[in-house]
């Protein structure tokens, strides 16, 4: 069943907060193989001019697919998730996300297609702080192969 | 915070130093556990063929993250990767050999933008294949 386009727009309530921490950064740049010490030591940051252990940028993901789930729960997004693939991944970093930041995720949904009998939804991201300043966008394209 | 690399260092065409990571189901373990994906196609190689998969493939975003990495070590600051957007074009199979997968990504530069902002193309293959397609990074320098 194809997608109703106007889906597209649709927000959702922001999520709790999520709390960063310095062994949740440094336990992902640890699964991608990456030993570059501003991910883990704190000093090897602030030399570098951050304020504490910065994220990689996938980082976001951690945040982002949680936050997604939200609107695959929607009943009005009628989308089969056993035959969903992830087509497409985007992030726009306003800064690097830290440790210690306090963050919210906000997620919409920015589009909607149908191309060959699979739905493609892709669904945005917003991440801030708990005093709204922009983090991270990030857009996710979902494909639900037709059956 | 400031990229290592100089807008000043850099043209069109400047070549990344190449990247080449051995992925295995250790990996995708760790993987699953640091991002909390765990969808058991990247773990469980009976779900993964009953759904029409080769075998158990890796997560399209540690791949994506393996690529990010031969970027921010480009350019010396993880901070300077002000944009990145990946497309899944294949799927990286992780056999159960104890060797895994190879990943090697490549990038040039391939693009001037204003503020001293240029723009990577990466190109990331396993097995001799694109596994990621219109994979691009915008880099502060």
């Amino acid at each position: 069943m194809a997608l109703d386009p106007g889906l597209v727009g649709r927000s959702y309530p922001p999520s709790a907060v999520y709390e960063v921490g310095r062994e949740k950064i440094a336990e992902f740049a640890r699964a991608l193989g990456d030993d570059d010490p501003v991910y883990r030591d704190p000093e090897a940051a602030r030399a570098a001019g951050h304020p504490d252990v910065v994220a990689p940028p996938t980082f976001a993901i951690v945040l982002s697919l949680g936050a997604g789930d939200v609107v695959l729960a929607d009943p009005d997004v009628a989308i089969d998730y056993s035959r969903v693939v992830h087509g497409e991944q985007r992030f726009v970093h306003h800064r690097p996300i830290r440790a210690g930041d306090r963050l919210v995720a906000t997620a919409s949904i920015e589009a909607v297609r149908s191309v060959a009998g699979n739905d493609m939804l892709t669904t945005r991201v917003d991440l801030a702080t708990e005093d709204g300043e922009p983090v991270c966008r990030t857009s996710a394209m979902l494909v639900a192969r037709g059956a | 915070m400031a990229a290592v690399v100089r807008r000043a260092d850099v043209e069109v065409g400047t070549e990344l130093p190449p990247q080449t990571s051995q992925v295995t189901r250790a990996d995708l373990v760790r993987y699953a556990g640091a991002s909390g994906d765990f969808n058991v196609i990247h773990w469980n190689e009976r779900v993964a063929t009953e759904v029409g998969l080769p075998g158990v493939i890796a997560h399209g975003m540690l791949t994506a993250g393996l690529a990010a990495r031969a970027v921010t070590a480009w350019a010396g600051d993880p901070g300077a990767l002000v944009e990145y957007s990946v497309r899944f074009s294949r799927p990286v199979v992780v056999p159960d050999d104890g060797t895994g997968a190879e990943v090697v990504v490549a990038g040039r530069v391939a693009a001037l933008l204003d503020d001293d902002r240029v723009r990577v193309d990466l190109t990331v293959t396993s097995g001799g294949e694109k596994v990621l397609s219109l994979a691009r990074a915008v880099v502060q320098l």
